[in-house]
C-alpha cells in the first residue's frame, strides 16, 4: 500500500483487509452447516411424525422393532462419543499415538453401529417390511437411513483424518479438521437421542 | 486462557491452535460426567418402555422429558456449547435453529393432525362424485 500513502484522496474502504488467522472462522462455519443439517433432520422427524401411524394394513412398530437391539446400537454410539472425547483430550495434550488409538476405537464403534443397523434393516426387509410397504415404513427408512448415512460418512472422514495425522502430524489444519469431526460426531449422537426416543421407544408405546 | 500463559507452541499458529483447543475441549472429568449422565438418561427410558411400570401416557411424557434433558447434556458436555463460544454466534445460530425446528415440527403435526381429523369421515368417493 506504499504507493497509496502519498495520494491525497478519501478512502471509502479499508486499505487492507483485517487480518484473520487462517481457519479462524472454520469452526463457526462448520457449526452453521450442522445447524442446517439439523433442519434436514427436523423435516424428516416431522414427516415421520405425520406418517408414522399410516401402516396401510402392514406391520407396525410393535411387530417390527427389537428394543434390546436398539439399546445395543445406542450404547455403541454413546461409547463412540466418549472415546472421541478422549481422542480430543489427547490431541490437546499433543500425544499423537494415544489420539490415533482412541480414534481407531471410535471408528470401530461407528462400524459396529452401522453393522447392527444394517442387520436390523436386512431383517426388516426379509420380513417384507420394505420402504414401499407403507408410509410408516417409507418415513422410518428415510429418517433412520439418513442418520446411518451420516454415521457412514463420519466414519470415512475419521479414517481419512487418521491417515492425514499419520502423514503430517498434529499440524493446526489437522487439529481444526479433527475438531470439526468432533462436532459432527457428537451432533449425530444428539440426533440419535431423538431417533431412539421418538421412533423406537414411542413406537413401542403405541 | 491466554495464549501467552500456555506457551508450548513456538509459532503464532501454534498458539492459536492451543487457544482453540482449550476453548473447545473440556476435561476428562467433563467427558465422564457427560457419559455417566447420558447412560442414566438412556437406560431409564429403555427400562420404562421394556418393563412398562407406568401407563403409556405417563411413560411417553417421561421419556420425552429425558430425551430433552439428554440433548442438553450432550450439548454442554460433548459439544461444549456455551454463551461465549465464537463470540456468542454459535449460541445464536443454535437458538435460531431450535425456533425453526419447533415451529416446523409442531406446525406440521398440528396441521396434518387436523387435516386427517376433518378429512377421514368424509372420504367416501362414491358420494363425492
Amino acid at each position: 500500500m506504499s504507493e497509496m500513502a502519498g495520494v491525497n484522496r478519501d478512502l471509502f474502504h479499508l486499505p487492507e483487509e483485517p487480518h484473520h488467522p487462517e481457519g479462524s472462522s472454520t469452526m463457526l462455519g462448520f457449526w452453521m452447516y450442522l445447524m442446517s443439517d439439523c433442519l434436514i433432520f427436523a423435516m424428516l422427524f416431522a414427516t415421520y411424525g405425520v406418517l408414522g401411524t399410516s401402516y396401510a394394513g402392514g406391520p407396525g412398530p410393535r411387530e417390527l422393532f427389537d428394543l434390546p437391539l436398539v439399546a445395543l446400537n445406542t450404547s455403541m454410539l454413546l461409547l463412540s462419543s466418549i472415546t472421541y472425547g478422549f481422542a480430543m483430550l489427547n490431541m490437546t495434550e499433543r500425544r499423537q499415538g494415544p489420539m490415533l488409538a482412541w480414534l481407531a476405537v471410535t471408528g470401530l464403534f461407528g462400524l459396529a453401529f452401522l453393522s447392527i443397523e444394517l442387520y436390523e434393516f436386512a431383517h426388516l426387509i426379509h420380513e417384507g417390511a420394505v420402504p414401499q410397504r407403507s408410509a410408516f415404513l417409507s418415513s422410518f427408512f428415510t429418517l433412520v437411513g439418513t442418520h446411518g448415512l451420516h454415521v457412514l460418512f463420519g466414519t470415512i472422514w475419521l479414517v481419512v483424518l487418521m491417515v492425514q495425522v499419520r502423514l503430517k502430524g498434529l499440524i493446526p489444519a489437522n487439529c481444526r479438521r479433527l475438531m470439526c469431526l468432533s462436532l459432527f460426531w457428537h451432533f449425530l449422537d444428539v440426533i440419535w437421542i431423538g431417533v431412539f426416543t421418538f421412533v423406537y421407544l414411542m413406537g413401542m408405546l403405541r | 486462557m491466554s495464549a501467552a500463559g500456555h506457551g508450548q507452541g513456538n509459532t503464532a499458529a501454534h498458539d492459536h491452535a492451543d487457544h482453540l483447543n482449550e476453548e473447545a475441549h473440556g476435561s476428562r472429568k467433563g467427558y465422564w460426567a457427560g457419559f455417566a449422565l447420558s447412560v442414566v438418561l438412556t437406560a431409564v427410558p429403555f427400562w420404562l418402555v421394556m418393563t412398562r411400570p407406568l401407563t403409556a401416557q405417563a411413560t411417553a411424557m417421561i421419556i420425552m422429558g429425558f430425551a430433552a434433558v439428554q440433548m442438553i447434556v450432550h450439548m454442554i458436555f460433548f459439544l461444549h456449547m456455551n454463551r461465549r463460544a465464537e463470540g456468542g454466534w454459535s449460541m445464536m445460530a443454535l437458538l435460531f435453529t431450535i425456533v425453526v425446528v419447533v415451529i416446523s415440527l409442531s406446525g406440521s403435526l398440528w396441521v396434518m393432525y387436523h387435516m386427517n381429523e376433518n378429512m377421514m369421515p368424509a372420504m367416501d368417493m362414491s358420494q363425492a362424485g
